[in-house]
């Protein structure tokens, strides 16, 4: 551990972890996180998940339109 | 170019008196090239609409291509073209949450934080057969279920949520999008992140969705 690293506890490491992962924020706690990061197993796995979870969510990101709906739509479009 | 102002409502549409486009140019672009343009990003505007309000997703895109239409000759860059109507999809359904005016009660700071779903399925362990739990607890949502989870969500953690993780707007863009402050994005997409893993699980268990691998005995 680095001797301007604090220890943060696992509740505390967890709830930045998104913001870890999109890189929001400060680069002390950036650090702090890290350094948690280190030697925490199941903050690993937390990690590991909310990258998960953030690959779920983009890939529920495209969804077909409905035939009629399209339809409608373009037509609207047209008679603008 | 003559041209029909629609209502934005199917069931009280009708046809004004033709009316010349004159203001907000659409002069240096032609009407084609907007359709060709809608027919391109039309599934990804719809499945935005679809994220975005639990009703009326049609309506939301035909506003917004009404007013895309308008101001089409403002569009600088072709290739921006399906960012630049999905902004005006999040403005029109800013608007939309103005109009009704419903006020929703923020979550406190806290009160989900101490809920996590990593540790959750590894406490309760609803697959016990499975070797990578939480892959397969997320592999169980089909795509009605991610919609069902988010529409469950009050809108002001929904919004943010999709805008930054589903369609990849920057906070700073939300922000600006949803006419809020950075700060309150920010704690809107903490909470909702939050928000989200405890209605996916909430979700879950109602529905028995991850007990359905658990048939043979």
């Amino acid at each position: 551990m680095g001797e301007t690293t604090a220890a943060i506890p696992c509740s505390e490491a967890v709830r930045q972890l998104w913001d870890y992962l999109d890189r929001a924020i400060a680069p002390e706690d950036r650090e702090k996180v890290e350094h948690h990061l280190s030697f925490c197993r199941r903050c690993c796995g937390e990690l590991e998940f909310a990258k998960e979870i953030r690959r779920f969510l983009s890939s529920g990101s495209s969804e077909e339109i409905p035939a009629d709906v399209k339809a409608r739509l373009e037509r609207f479009v047209e008679e603008l | 170019m003559k041209s029909r102002i629609r209502s934005s409502n199917p069931s009280t549409a009708h046809a004004t008196d033709s009316t010349e486009m004159s203001a907000i140019g659409t002069t240096d672009r032609t009407k084609e090239a907007f359709q060709e343009l809608v027919r391109k990003e039309l599934p990804s505007l719809y499945s935005l609409a679809r994220r975005l309000v639990s009703d009326g997703a049609e309506d939301l895109v035909q506003e917004a291509l009404l007013q895309g239409y308008r101001a089409f000759g403002s569009l600088k860059e072709e290739a921006a073209g399906g960012r630049w109507l999905k902004t005006i999809l999040v403005n029109v359904f800013r608007d939309l949450l103005r109009k009704r005016a419903r006020s929703v009660e923020e979550f406190a700071a806290g009160d989900f934080d101490d809920f996590s779903l990593y540790r959750t399925l590894v406490d309760q362990d609803p697959l016990p057969y499975s070797d990578s739990l939480h892959t397969d607890f997320l592999d169980a949502f089909g795509r009605d279920d991610l919609r069902e989870v988010l529409m469950r969500m009050p809108e002001i953690y929904r919004a943010p949520l999709v805008l930054r993780y589903m369609d990849g707007f920057a906070t700073k863009e939300i922000a600006r999008l949803l006419d809020a402050p950075l700060g309150t994005i920010l704690a809107r997409l903490h909470r909702g992140r939050n928000l989200f893993e405890r209605t996916m699980w909430a979700y879950a268990e109602e529905t028995k969705l991850i007990t359905m691998g658990d048939d043979d005995g």
